[in-house]
Parts: C-alpha cells; structure tokens; sequence
C-alpha cells in the first residue's frame, strides 16, 4: 500500500530526492597533503592550501578518485571517462578560497541505482542520479564567544562524494531505508565508514509533496544537513505535512533551505544560506580535465568485493533464505560473515534465526556492533550443534545462550557447569511416561477416543516429571508409540 | 664603468673569476636603489637578506660554486610570496601579509644563489598596463622623452621589474605576465622581457590574478641574462597541477642557433589601420635584419586577432573575481570590522580593493552569474579555442612569428587613465598569446622620434622557447640598443 | 548590454563589495562602456567549437595519498588579524 498523508482535500503524495555527503576514506584531504582524520587539535589538520592562502594551489587526490569510481560501480553507475571540476562560488566563513571546488555539469559517476528491500518482500529500484567529487568546508563554532563565531579548518578540503537520488523516493520510510542502504554498499566498497555521529555521512532531502494521482512537481524544499537515519525520517513527515498545510489553506510553498530541529520535531527557514544565491559554477583553472582510462576502471571493478545485493541473492540460493532474511543478514558485511561462520556445515535458515532473533535482538539492545559481540560464531555454532544433537532442548539453548551472553562462556562449560544435559535416555523417559498414563487413566481414555490434542497435556506431564531435562522429540516420539491403541 | 652596469652573463664571469665579490656587487645595487628611490619602483628593500645572502654567495663562489645566479642580485615583483618578507600584490587588502612560505620560482632563483634586494611595484593584483593602479603609488619610468620632463610610465603589470632593470637597481627581476604584464613593460622600459609557455613556471606561490593565463618570466637587460634566468626559473612543480612535466631545455646554447632557413610569420592582423608609423617602421626594420640573417619572412593570417582582447576582458575578470574571493579579512591582511560576517566582508574588500581591481571582479562576477555565463564566458572560451587554433595552423606555415609588442612607446603617468578601454588597449599585440598560452619574448629594437624605446615581440609554439631565443637573439645584435645601463 | 543600478547593486553583494548608492550611477555607466565593447565577440561564429576551458593541453595529475602537510597551525595563523587561541574569528554568525 503506496504512503499517503491526509489531508483535508484528500489525500497527498510525498516526492523525496536525497543528496548525501559521504566522506570518502582516505588519509589525505582531497587536494592537499594535511590529514583528512576526524578529531584533531583546531587548524592542525590544515595545510595553507586548506586555508586558502595566496598562490596555493588544489593537487588531486588519486586515491579520492579512486573511492569516488569504486562507489560508481557499486550502484552499478555510469563512470564518466572525462569529468571536470568546478568552483561554487560563494562567501561563507569556513570556506576559506570563497568558492568550493566541486563538480557541476561533468561529474565523475552518472545515472545508476539502488535497490531497496521493502519489508513486505516486494523491491524498489531508486535511481541515482550522480555522484560527484568535492571538498568539505571548515567547522564554525558559535557558542564560545559572545560576540565572535571561531572558524576550525581541519575539514577543510576533505574528500567528499555527494551522491544525489533521483525524486524516486515516496515515504519517509523509503527514505530510511535509502540510506540505510546506501550507507551499507559503501561501507562493503570500504569508501566511506558511514558514519553519522561524526558527520562523515550527512543527508540533505528534498520535499515536495502532490495530491494522490497527481503527477506534476510542486516546489521542493531542501532539508540541511540532518545526521541521523531516524532524523530524516522525522524531518520528512514533519516537512511534507507542513507543505499540505500550507497548499490546503490557499497558500504557496516557497522554495527555500530549510534546517530541522529533532527537539522541537520542526524545520525551519535557513536565511543565511539563501541569500543572493547565485553559485557562479566555473571550471577551475587550477585543475585540467579529469580524464580516467579503461584499465583504470576495469582494475577496481576486478577488485570490488561481493555486494550487499550479490550477498542476499546467494543467501537466498544456497541457503534458502527468505529475502527479507536475507536482507537483515546482508546489510552489514560483518553481520554476513558471522553468520556464514555460524552457517557453515550446519542448518543455514535455524543459524539465520538465531543470528537475527536472539544475537541481533541482544546486539540491538546493548547497542553493540557485532565486532564487540559477547557470543562469537564459533560459539553459537557449538550451541547449535548441541542442539542439533539432542543434547539440548530448545527451551535449554535459550537458558544457555543467555548464559553465555551474560558469561562470556562457552556453551560447552555452561552445560557442565549446570549440569544442563537433555535426557535422552529411553529408559528414563519410559518410566517417567509409564507414570502419567498409570495415574490418568481417563485421559488416555479419551485420547485413544480421537482426541489427538490431548498429546500436548502429555508432553507437559512428562517434561514436569523430568523437570525439562527430557528432549521433547524422544518424549513425543514414546508417548505416541505408547498412547496407541 | 660602475658594477651596476654589467649583465647578468658578464657579473657571472667576474664574480666566478672574483674580479669583485657578490657583496660588493650587491652594495652596489643598494646604493643604486637609494639612489634610484624616486622611481618607486620597490615596494618593500630588503637589504638585510640581500646582504646575507650575499655573503653566503661569496663563501659559496670561494669553494668553486658554479650555480647559475651565484651572488647575482635580483628584484622581486611583489606577486610572488616570499618568507618572512611582506608580500602585497601591491594591494592595501594584503596589508602586513607576511607568507610562511616561499614561492617556488623564487625558491629556485634562491637555490641558484642569487640575491634579493627586495620586491618590486606593479599593479594592483597585476590588473593594469601602466603600473598606476598599485596601492603604493605608480612607478616611474627611468626613460624621459627628449625634451620632456614629464613623468612616464614603465608599463605593467610588471613596471617595477621594468624600471629597477632598465634604471640600474637591479640586475635583473621576475615578472609575470597574464596578458602582457612581462613584454608590454619590457618594450617600455627597452629591457628583455620573456613569458615562457604556460605551464613552464611553476605557478605555486605566486598570487593568482587570472589562473588560465598567469606565466612567470624573467626580465633583464639582455636575451642571454633573460636565457639563463629563465632556465632556473622554470621546470615540473607537484604542487601545481597546470605545471608540465617536461625537461628544461639549455636556453643559453639555443642563443647561437640563428634563423637561417626559419620561416617568420608576419602577421596582416596586426598591422590595422592607423597603426603608429614608427611602430610599423621599426616591426619592418626587424624583419629586415631577420632576412638579412637568413630567415625568411611569410604573410599569415591570425583570423580572430581582433577578438582575443574583448576575450581576454571576459576570461580573467572572470578567474580573478573567485581567486580574489579569499581576501576576505579572515585569514591574513586587511579587516575592517562589521556588524555582521557579510558587512566585514564587504567593507574590507571596498576598503582594500582599489578602483581597476573593483572593476574586475565587477565584471568578472557579472559574466559567469547566472543568465550570462553561456553569453559571456563560455562564449569567451569558444572565441579563445579559435585564437589557440590560429596560432596552431599559423606553426603549420612558420617557425616564429614577429610582431611589435606595443602600440606605442611609454606614455605619460596620467595619461589614458579615464577611459578603461583605451588603457586596454596596450595589450592589443600581447593578449592573443596569452590567451593562446604559446611563449613571447620582447626585445628592444629602436627608439621613437621622441627617444623613447619600442619593443618587438618574437611568439613561437609551445615548448619551443628555444627557436623564441634564437630569434631574439638576432635581433637583440642587429639592434645594437643603447640601454640606459 | 548596459548595466543598470540594480544589476551592479546585485553583483556587488554577490561580490562583496561595498558601493556607496552614489557610486553604483557612475559605475553603471562604465561597467557598460566595457560591456558593450566585448558585445562584438558575439558576432564570431562558435558553432561546434568546443570551449577552451584551461591555459594547457596537459591531463590532470594525481597525488599519492599520503599525509605530508598539515601540523603548523602557527603558520596557519600566522596573518590573521584575530585568531583567539587556536580559531579564527569572524563576527558572530547566526543560523
Ligand atoms: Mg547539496
Ligand atoms: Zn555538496
């Protein structure tokens, strides 16, 4: 069912395009030889082509090109051979040269696309439509003078890819996972960490909104910089409930920049970044044409590792995963590889269970990536082999995954510790059995009269009598054979 | 005969030959320039540094020191950021900008073991004709027309370079030269002035006027010294991405080639209507001497001559409105305080920008602001493909081309400043290799009527600053110029 | 093509020029003269030639990725008229 907000005309459409700035990975800035690192000092990571001194001069990063191709091919976009660089002229008081060097009308990756895996199974193709290189502005800090805003360059001159969607996007929720993805395929290429926090990943949206059936483009507006998943969620809905409002009660949306706040749930008008906008985009004379050859590109393609996509598809193949399974396990390729660990020489789909219901359900409550997992692969594999041998019930396995997430512990250990061994022994069981059918006779009565459901009492019966130590298959199996007519 | 009147090539002898040592020699200078204050033509003396370098000269020529420039004492056009030493572009916006860095041509000029005696008047940014646009006040030009005591200017951009060479105060100097700014001055003040091929000099450290067209050159008193100064000036820069990576040829042992069997191009173009009579009488002299030495002269055409200044007014107001951008009051130089960023920001650049530099960066704003850009510059950059192709099938015919370098001899200060377009029109005969990026070099050939120097400008193809000496060279001997040192 | 006061008013400010309203008249009138003596390049013919974006035929050269500046914010600071500690200063912006 396609998202619609109401309104009091009728129903609205949301049209979303997102352009994030990813930080590409790299040691050095984009054209110059200082420290692309977050964190340092203020205005060490600087070098005076960052601070936009006189007569300095932008010499290119090969790596950033390099990263900037990889993610092209990770979309599966188009890699210009022959792109340019352009100044964005503007005054701002962290981008020390007045102008950004950036890329306008040649970028270095054209048209390509994201696929998203909506949780209902179905999928929606996104389409990308650039990725560009550009370099990061400074840092602005206004809270520590009353009268003064102190400027940190050490961003300055930073790689960063802008990758800009087409306005394919229709609900926040699309948007979420949009970047969610995103942020996975480039984590996998190793280009950028994705990270929000920091800001190495930054997310502007574009709003606009129409009514249900209606395919015309209404004025968009531009969210800022918003930092986190949830965020641009947030910030969508709020925006896109803003302009019905604003349409149904006769007015018109200007098209403006917006910033939002998630304390107050708002966005509001960002007049600084609106004033006398015209960029001037020229082709920087300081750098000539940036030209790429044939086996240039064919060498990272020869080198990309698998993709998330490519990873989901042989989950489902050779594991027989559903795509949604697939998906959750794919989206980190950490996650991917502990559960490949796990999955190896055992049954895939009960590992992907446990990988996604109890080891992510503990992983998301404890805010822990999988690298500081309290259970490692080798570990939860050994649990499922106990299980898998009967050793365990299942009621057990989850005592002693617990266990373990609390111990840090083996399986193995716990089991000793507790002395937790499932009875498999017949005899045992037998005897436990023979009890409950001696002492409820009328039951066993009307069970061996056709009510088959009474096994479930059964059962319950003898796990009390052997006070869960039994395996419920072995007891299942002789309450069957002995509760026959 | 006094030191100061000795050339580069012959102080070089004598000082290996130790007929006088690089301290005497470099006195000597700073006694010519107190003497010679009145010109203005330094912005800023640095005796200190001079005499210390010197001195090191002289221990190093003692341990048989063979470097080019040993102990051979220069000026510095003040575009060119050096250590420690105020560097102003002759702007009050550079107000107190001390560098922590050295530009790479002069870096190479102090690694050869010359000597800086300080840095040199031009106009304001390089943006003028005359050298009366610099924040410092104009510069004089050592030559007077006879009977005359008016004031007359060296020319420029490069006009104090211009006149501390022809005067005697320094031996020689660096220019830079955009569109004209090195030859045009050169012709003026009867020195040698040479602009090699784009891409030859390494543009690092030198502030950026107009970046596409910028080219350091020397200055000097005769072919040879400009020859030998050129070779050290030149060569591959990492750190300037237009810089090329090709060796330097021997300038110097190019000079005895001769033309014998070179084809000389004679351009129709520059010979318009109302072209002044000695001008077109002394570019005949020349090609006269250049057959007399065996080369052949041959009419070509260069179609788009008459467009490449109206080009030329388009492409470098527009470079130079974003590389000017960085004076800004932040980082170094002049601040005006203001209420708001925008308000310090634009009553700095009122207060240190002067009327000429203004006037650019008007235009320049102008032709790439939105609605313009396709009707301005990028028509701009179309015309300029044209004037390139013109000189390219024009070496398709000949080896060099000859043409006078200015319209008219030195005029008066004063003179020509109302009316920007007449002004413009110094550089008639100079842009269109600029704008080209193929090398030029002006030589003195004769004087007016009036006893004022005129200047011939041999233009060859790129990287082929060799056939441009050799030519000049001819010249240079045929001439029999009488310096004023 | 003649610029009027509100042309020049605007590419000052995207400029960051201060000009007094008694200058922006005068100024009008000269940036035109300069403007309509470069009207004659559009009577040359630029259909199918491709802009000459650069002073050279060269490619563009890379650096290896490697830090190897950076670390001297002394030099960094050194000309600010009013660096406060390690920052640069402007007046306050508000966003
Ligand atoms: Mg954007
Ligand atoms: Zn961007």
């Amino acid at each position: 069912m396609a998202y619609t907000l109401k309104g009091e005309t009728g129903d609205w459409e949301v049209v979303i395009g997102l352009e994030v700035h990813a930080q590409v990975v790299s040691k050095s800035k984009l054209f110059s030889g200082a420290s692309a690192e977050f964190g340092a000092e203020p205005n060490t990571h600087v070098s005076l082509v960052d601070a936009g001194m006189p007569g300095m001069l932008p010499v290119l990063n090969a790596h950033a090109v390099e990263q900037a191709v990889k993610s092209g091919l990770g979309m599966k976009a188009k890699i210009n051979r022959r792109s340019v660089f352009a100044r964005k002229n503007y005054f701002y008081a962290d981008m020390p040269q007045g102008y950004q060097i950036s890329q306008y009308d040649q970028p270095i990756v054209g048209e390509g696309t994201i696929v998203l895996d909506m949780p209902d199974g179905s999928t929606r193709s996104i389409g990308v439509e650039r990725l560009h290189l550009e370099q990061d502005a400074g840092k602005s800090i206004h809270d520590l003078h009353p009268s003064k805003t102190f400027i940190d360059l050490n961003r300055s001159g930073v790689p960063l890819m802008e990758i800009v969607s087409k306005p394919d996007l229709r609900s926040p929720e699309e948007a979420g996972l949009y970047l969610k993805k995103l942020r996975s395929i480039l984590r996998y290429l190793g280009t950028c960490d994705g990270n929000m926090e920091e800001g190495s990943m930054r997310c502007d949206a574009n709003v606009s909104v129409r009514p249900v059936g209606s395919t015309e483009l209404r004025t968009r507006c531009e969210i800022k910089n918003v930092n986190s998943v949830r965020f641009v969620m947030m910030a969508i809905e709020h925006e896109a409930r803003r302009h019905i409002e604003v349409w149904e009660s006769g007015g018109k949306v200007d098209q403006e920049t917006r910033l939002y706040d998630p304390n107050r749930d708002e966005t509001r008008s960002m007049r600084s970044k609106e004033m006398a906008h015209d960029y001037r985009y020229f082709p920087d004379p300081d750098l000539l044409p940036l030209e790429l050859d044939e086996a240039f590109i064919a060498k990272i393609q020869a080198g990309l590792p698998e993709l998330p996509d490519d990873k989901q598809q042989r989950f489902m193949r050779d594991y027989g995963l559903s795509a949604y399974d697939a998906d959750v396990l794919v989206s980190e390729r950490e996650n991917a590889l502990y559960f490949e660990d796990v999955a190896k020489g055992r049954d895939a789909k009960i590992a992907a269970n446990w990988v996604i219901s109890n080891l992510f359900g503990v992983l998301n409550k404890q805010g822990l990536a999988i690298a500081d997992s309290p259970v490692s692969a080798k570990d939860l594999g050994a649990l499922l082999d106990l299980l898998a041998d009967n050793t365990l019930s299942g009621r057990m396995a989850k005592d002693v995954f617990e266990a373990m997430v609390e111990t840090g512990k083996t399986p193995g250990v716990i089991v000793e510790e507790r002395g937790l061994k499932q009875v498999t022994d017949t005899g045992a069981i037998e005897a436990a059995i023979d009890q409950v059918i001696a002492s409820a006779p009328d039951k066993v009565a009307e069970y061996r009269g056709g009510k088959d459901k009474l096994i479930g009492w059964f059962t319950g019966q003898v796990m009390r009598a052997t006070q869960g130590a039994a395996s419920p298959g072995v007891v299942n199996d002789l309450l069957k054979k002995k509760l026959a007519p | 005969m006094s030191l100061t009147s000795f050339t580069i090539a012959e102080a070089r002898t004598k000082l290996r030959a130790k007929e006088f040592s690089a301290v005497e020699l470099t006195e000597a200078y700073l006694a010519a320039m107190e003497q010679g204050a009145g010109l203005n033509a330094f912005i800023t003396t640095t005796p200190e540094i001079a005499r210390e370098r010197a001195k090191a000269a002289d221990a190093r020529l003692k341990s048989g020191s063979t470097a080019a420039l040993e102990g051979i004492p220069l000026g510095i056009k003040d575009l060119f950021c050096t250590e420690g030493v105020l560097t102003t572009a002759a702007s009050h916006i550079l107000d107190g900008f001390k560098p922590r860095y050295e530009s790479t041509v002069t870096a190479k000029l102090r690694d050869a073991g010359s000597v800086m005696l300080g840095k040199l008047n031009l106009d304001e940014f390089a943006m003028g004709s005359a050298t009366i646009t610099s924040f410092y006040g104009p510069t004089k030009n050592p030559w007077k027309a006879r009977n005359s005591n008016a004031d007359l200017v060296p020319g420029g951009s490069s006009g104090g370079s211009a006149a501390s060479v022809a005067g005697g105060l320094a031996l020689g100097a660096t220019g830079t030269d955009t569109g004209g700014s090195i030859r045009q001055p050169a012709a003026f003040a009867g020195i040698v002035g040479v602009k090699p091929t784009y891409g030859r000099c390494s543009r690092w450290g030198v502030v950026a006027f107009a970046s596409s067209l910028d080219q350091a050159g020397p200055m000097t008193r005769t072919v040879r010294d400009s020859a030998i100064m050129l070779g050290v000036m030149c060569g591959h820069d990492p750190k300037d991405s237009t810089s090329a990576n090709r060796a330097v040829p021997d300038f110097e042992a190019a000079l005895a080639r001769g033309v014998k069997g070179l084809r000389i191009g004679i351009p129709k173009e520059y010979r318009p209507d109302g072209l002044n009579a000695e001008v077109s009488a002394l570019w005949d002299q020349g090609m006269q001497w250049l057959k007399d030495a065996g080369a052949t002269p041959v009419e070509i055409s260069l179609p788009h001559t008459k467009y490449a200044l109206p080009t030329y007014y388009i492409v470098a107001p527009a470079e130079a409105s974003s590389n000017l951008a960085r004076y800004d009051g932040v980082r170094f130089g002049l601040r005006v305080p203001g209420q708001s960023l925008d308000e310090m920001y634009s009553k700095t650049r009122a207060a240190g920008f002067g009327a000429e530099v203004k006037r650019r960066v008007l235009i320049g704003t102008y032709v790439l602001s939105a609605g313009y850009y396709d009707a301005y510059y990028l028509k701009a950059q179309k015309v300029r493909a044209l004037i390139a192709k013109d000189f390219d099938d024009a070496f398709e015919k000949v080896d060099a081309i000859l043409t006078p370098t200015a319209p008219s001899a030195a005029f008066a200060i004063g003179e020509r400043m109302d009316d920007p377009v007449a002004m413009y029109l110094n550089d008639v005969f100079t842009v269109p290799a600029s704008l080209a990026g193929i090398p030029g070099a002006s030589v003195p050939a004769g004087l007016t009527s009036t006893g004022l120097p005129l200047g011939l400008q041999v233009l060859t193809k790129r990287w082929d600053e060799e056939t441009m000496f050799a030519v000049c060279q001819v010249l240079e001997d045929a001439a029999q110029f009488k310096r004023l040192v | 093509m003649s610029l009027d006061k509100a042309t020049v008013r605007r590419i000052a400010t995207l400029a960051r020029l201060d000009v007094p309203d008694s200058d922006l008249e005068p100024l009008a009138n000269e940036l035109s003269s300069i403007m309509g003596w470069i009207e004659q390049l559009q009577e040359v013919d630029t259909t199918s030639v491709a802009p000459m974006t650069g002073g050279t035929d060269m490619k563009l050269v890379w650096r290896v990725d490697e830090v190897t500046d950076g670390g001297k914010p002394d030099d960094v600071l050194a000309n600010a008229t009013d660096s406060q500690g390690a920052f640069f200063t402007v007046p306050k912006v508000v966003e």
